[in-house]
């Protein structure tokens, strides 16, 4: 029983959730991964390095460059007879590809794991988080995401894999990648950071988040909102924790000025400790939170600045 | 061109779910249902297209129990034209309700389907990708914007790091994501005139679709509760227990 692992790479490296779903590949058994795009051999390298691949595959080809769905799907099926799982994160990409995948091999795909059972047999969320359940799936193949939060990544270095070239076919060209606006940003990635530090409706507008950032940087945390902020146009999409976001888990997660809304739980709540700012007592996010502080946030988070730079 | 929208009813997003003391399921007998809210942005990106001229007729179509006619009279009062009811009992997954719209889009002939991202009481977020792979079409998932151009559809997407437009060639299949569009609340004229819009309904056999689930669900739990937390009277004193209790900072 082997697995192919879907990894999605930038300049810097084996992106943390991919290395999570390797973690998550694991449980299973042998693992090979899969790097696809053009121009690989930096990517391919940093494959080989990581814990517990046994193999990469190498699909270098223009077609496949920023992972557009129609022919990364193609490609994964065209692998699919050697492997009896295919997983990837639940990413942008992953979502994008995987269910794509699972169609075409008339699959069940198997989203958002959060544990492994056994070779059939998953644990998932549903309803936000407000439900576990364990699901066992009677299709031949699993074609699987894997909620990085749950996982704890392989390292980035310690493997040492062979590469392999796959041939790769025709591919459908029925999409073209057109243009990428990306945020640019020295912090953390929401989802691999050990810090977290979000704001919410409470923060009033955009220009208040710079007050959060100097904490950010203090602290090495990438900044979050909930959807409340990100629904008032405060910050980008991007940004946003929760159900409909990201799902996060760092070590450190403080939520300034967020009620607290089930959908925005379900994005942090597996958080290793959680810190609240809000000047409403009865806020919901203070059932979640290790550390709740009732407060005007405009009095706390300057407070909290200078607090942290005195150390 | 013609639009299909599936609209999917769930329970309301207003409510906190429980779980079943038998661990086999949610609780949904009671409780409140409504369309699945990324499914009305998918109405209102329909009915702003039919506004532009751009599309001709929209098609809403939902799968399972009898009660979705309820559902579907909410997309008709946003604009819908007409709709298609697919009743079923069993537990609806993903790749048959994929099965089951391509059976309708092979009817149907439209050249968009727009769907919501994802549900939110299963949370696949799957259907769509999977319409698009049975029917050989192109997808812009998690769509936050979209133009039709001949056959050309641009989507600007939601990626994790910020937004990524790409070029599809109609037919199409769009998934909607929070910031495509504000769904309008359907007027009482409109309400009134949807009564009057037809809905036609079959079965899965009727479209020749094995609807058999491939997961099987062995249990619902809740997740772990969080422990208690304490309260903090202070900035200083939150610092110093994140550094000596927590020891996270």
């Amino acid at each position: 029983m082997t697995s192919l692992v879907l990894l999605e790479f930038d300049a810097s490296g084996i992106k943390q959730p991919s290395r999570s779903a390797v973690a998550a590949a694991t449980a299973l058994g042998e693992v090979h991964a899969l790097v696809a795009g053009a121009g690989l051999a930096d990517a391919a390298a940093a494959a080989a390095k990581l814990p517990g691949v046994a193999k990469v595959l190498v699909a270098d080809n223009p077609a496949l460059d920023h992972l557009l769905a129609e022919p990364t799907a193609a490609l994964l099926v065209a692998l699919a007879p050697n492997y009896s799982h295919l997983l990837a994160a639940t990413t942008a990409v992953g979502k994008n590809v995987m269910p794509r995948v699972a169609a075409l091999l008339d699959v069940q795909p198997i989203s958002d794991i959060a544990g492994v059972v056994d070779a059939d047999t998953f644990i998932r969320p549903i309803y936000a988080g407000n439900g576990l359940a364990t699901v066992k799936s009677s299709d031949g193949k699993k074609v699987i995401t894997v909620r990085a939060a749950s996982f704890d990544p392989v390292a980035a270095d310690g493997g040492n894999a062979p590469i392999e070239a796959v041939t790769v076919g025709d591919l459908p060209g029925l999409s073209k990648f057109v243009s990428a606006e990306l945020s640019k940003s020295e912090r953390p990635e929401l989802t691999a950071a050990r810090v977290v530090i979000s704001g919410g409706r409470g923060m009033q507008n955009g220009e208040n988040f710079k007050l959060i950032e100097p904490i950010a940087d203090k602290l090495g945390a990438a900044v979050g909102a909930s959807r409340a902020a990100v629904d008032a146009g405060f910050v980008p999409n991007e940004f946003q924790v929760g159900q409909t976001g990201k799902i996060v888990a760092p070590e450190l997660y403080i939520a300034v000025g967020i009620s607290g809304a089930i959908q925005h739980l379900a994005g942090m709540k597996d958080s290793k400790v959680i810190v609240a700012i809000n000047k409403d007592e009865e806020a919901p996010i203070f059932q979640v939170a290790d550390y709740g502080l009732v407060a005007d946030l405009f009095q706390a988070v300057p407070e909290l600045k200078a607090e942290l730079e005195k150390a | 061109m013609k639009i299909i929208v599936p609209v999917k009813r769930v329970v309301d997003y207003n409510v906190k779910v429980r779980v079943k003391s038998d661990g086999s399921g949610i609780e949904t007998a009671g409780v409140k249902m409504s369309m699945n809210p990324f499914d009305e942005i998918a109405v209102e990106e329909a009915v702003r297209l039919k506004e532009k001229g751009v599309a001709t007729e929209i098609i809403a179509v939902s799968l399972g129990v009898p009660q979705c006619a309820e559902t579907i009279r909410t997309a008709l009062a946003m604009g819908a034209d007409r709709g298609i009811l697919v009743e079923s009992d069993a537990d609806l997954q993903p790749l048959a309700v994929a099965k089951l719209l391509k059976a309708i889009v092979d009817k149907e002939q439209p050249q968009l389907v727009i769907l919501g991202k994802q549900a939110i009481d299963d949370d696949m977020s799957a259907t769509g990708q999977m319409l698009a792979a049975l029917l050989g079409w192109s997808q812009g998932t998690f769509a936050s914007k979209l133009a039709v151009d001949g056959n050309t559809l641009t989507v600007t997407r939601e990626v994790d790091g910020g937004l990524e437009t790409v070029a599809l060639t109609l037919p199409s299949i769009v998934t909607t994501d929070l910031r495509l569009n504000e769904p309008r609340y359907a007027s009482l004229p409109n309400i009134m005139k949807a009564r009057k819009k037809p809905i036609a309904t079959m079965k899965p056999a009727d479209l020749g679709v094995d609807v058999t689930p491939r997961l099987t669900v062995l249990k619902v739990t809740e997740p772990p509760k969080r422990k208690a937390g304490q309260k903090v009277g202070s900035v200083a004193e939150l610092v110093s227990k994140l550094k000596t209790e927590a020891k996270v900072i």
